[in-house]
């Protein structure tokens, strides 16, 4: 039994989410692997080769894989995967984007955002904004997954020393073309490490509002996370949700600031060590699964909690 | 160009899912059904490309029980041209799912399909996907800009660190994010005139695939429930817990 995991990187670095992956595909009870589909991505596959706990590196160094588009990963994955019993990814855009697209080629049904792993074929994964959770047995040869950063501990991203083994690309077959992109620049830890996260919702108001929240993260050396609402009023970008269809985040502190808690949101930010809720509506539903509530306008407490600290 | 759009009848997203006492599933009896969101998000998108000029026929598809002819319906009267049921009383999976939609593809020939990046129920973010790599097609997913141009489409996804753009050659799969656009509602006249368009019953036998499923679920639970906390006053009331009883500051 030996897994291969996708890594996780932007060609210059492996993200942590990786490591998650690995611990995760470690609980499978075999072997692991590791592939880095880049370009110029070798110091990735060196990094990788640290983690602790894998034994390959599979580095496919190719212009064609320089965005990962699914179309041209997929199919090198495939080529693979003839040699493996399991594939894993992490749930990430990536992963999500390009693991199914594989399952299907090899004919499985794959199963998404495991966060916990009974034995190598069945798997415990939220359904219904995460409201209930099925456990499940595949019956495929093969096992594809994506698993959630949340239910794993990191593996150790030093101690390990796997040997890098280079792999021929696959066709590619031409269809897509990466155009640009517009990523977020941000001095901040990413949201789905971040031991703190301070999140504005709809109570915000404005994109302006948001500054009182982006100064506390700061105090606090934390991550912005935002509500649907907030993103949907364009109080601030995408890549802040936090919820079912957004990110799964799971810090030690969670301050939710105007944000009153609908099941959407509750489904990527409960599993957090200790919730803190900030809101004018004392009936707000966020605050039944706060561990500190406190009734307040945030325009008075959010400065005043930060100047406190 | 003719626009596919997957619908899927799911529990109405304002009703918080409860867990049966048998742990065999979750409680679908009297509880409200709607539309997917992220298919109203694509039937939308879909109505949108033909308002533009840019799209001449949209067929809804839906796989579920006899009541999907309700989400069709639904559909219909949002601005699809005429829908198909394939209708079954089994939970079908994403990649059976792929497969039936893949005939559905073979026999209607669709530039683009455009569907929900993933159904409210199960959550597995996988058909699109799984039907792009069955059909060998490029794939636009989670995507909040779709713009039609000379040679194929250009889609903005939202993807963790913020927005990247793809272009894609036709025939492509697009799966919408929430911010794509806003769904209309439908207008009571086009409620009565979607009674009168065409839907067509099908069966999974009809395209000939097998739908069975390849995961046993063993059982369905709650998660477990946080502890209530307590309401603290002030600031410094919230300070001080979080110093010395929570620890994590």
């Amino acid at each position: 039994m030996t897994a291969l995991v996708l890594a996780e990187h932007d060609n210059k670095e492996l993200k942590p989410a990786t490591l998650n992956a690995v611990t995760a595909a470690s609980q499978l009870g075999g072997g692991v692997h590791v592939l880095v589909a880049g370009s110029g991505a070798r110091a990735v596959a060196e990094a990788a080769a640290q983690i602790a706990g894998v034994s390959v590196v599979l580095l496919a160094d190719d212009p064609s894989y320089e965005n990962r588009l699914a179309e041209n990963v997929a199919p090198l994955i495939v080529s693979l995967a003839g040699d493996y019993d399991a594939i894993v990814a992490p749930t990430t855009t990536s992963g999500k984007n390009i693991l199914p697209r594989v399952a299907a080629q090899l004919d499985v049904a794959q199963i998404s955002d495991v966060m916990k792993i009974e034995s190598a074929d069945t798997f415990v994964r939220p359904i219904y904004a995460g409201n209930a959770l099925a456990t499940v047995q595949s019956t495929d040869s093969k096992k594809v997954m994506t698993v959630r950063g949340t239910g794993f501990p990191a593996a150790a991203a030093t101690g390990g020393s796997a040997e890098i083994r280079t792999v021929a690309a696959a066709a590619n077959p031409g269809n897509s073309r990466f155009v640009g992109a517009d990523l977020a620049k941000s001095d901040r830890p990413e949201l789905t490490a971040a031991k703190i996260i301070v999140s504005g919702g709809r109570g915000m108001g404005s994109s302006q509002a948001f500054s009182i929240i982006e100064s506390l993260a700061d105090k606090l050396g934390a991550a912005v996370g935002a509500s649907r609402a907030a993103v949907d009023a364009g109080f601030i970008s995408n890549d802040h949700q936090v919820g079912q269809t957004g990110k799964i985040v799971a810090p030690q502190l969670y301050i939710a600031v105007g944000i009153s808690g609908a099941i959407q949101h509750l489904a990527g930010m409960k599993d957090s060590k200790v919730i803190v809720a900030i809101n004018k509506d004392e009936e707000a539903p966020i605050f039944q699964i706060a561990d500190y509530g406190l009734v307040a306008d945030l325009f008075q407490a959010v400065p005043e909690l930060e100047k406190a600290l | 160009m003719k626009i596919l759009v997957p619908v899927k009848r799911v529990i109405d997203y304002n009703v918080k899912a409860r867990v049966k006492a048998d742990k065999t599933g979750v409680d679908l009896a009297n509880v409200k059904m709607s539309m997917n969101p992220f298919d109203e998000i694509a039937i939308e998108e879909a109505i949108r490309k033909k308002e533009a000029g840019q799209a001449e026929e949209i067929i809804a598809v839906s796989i579920g029980p006899a009541q999907a002819q309700e989400t069709l319906r639904t559909a219909l009267a949002m601005g699809a041209d005429r829908a198909i049921l394939i209708q079954t009383d089994e939970l079908v999976e994403p990649l059976a799912v792929a497969k039936l939609l893949k005939a559905v593809v073979d026999a209607e020939q669709p530039r683009l399909v455009i569907l929900g990046k993933q159904a409210i129920d199960d959550d597995s973010n996988q058909t699109g996907q799984m039907l792009a790599a069955l059909l060998g097609w490029p794939q636009g997913t989670f995507a909040s800009i779709v713009k039609v141009t000379d040679g194929g489409i250009e889609v903005t996804r939202e993807v963790d660190g913020g927005l990247e753009t793809v272009a894609l050659t036709l025939p492509a799969i697009v799966t919408t994010d929430l911010r794509l656009n806003e769904p209309r509602y439908a207008s009571l006249p086009n409620i009565m005139k979607a009674k009168k368009k065409q839907l067509d019953v099908k069966t999974a036998a009809d395209y000939g695939v097998d739908i069975s499923p390849r995961l046993k679920t063993l059982k369905v639970e709650e998660p477990p429930k946080r502890a209530g906390g307590i309401k603290v006053k002030t600031v410094a009331e919230l300070i001080e817990k979080l110093k010395t009883e929570a620890g994590v500051i």
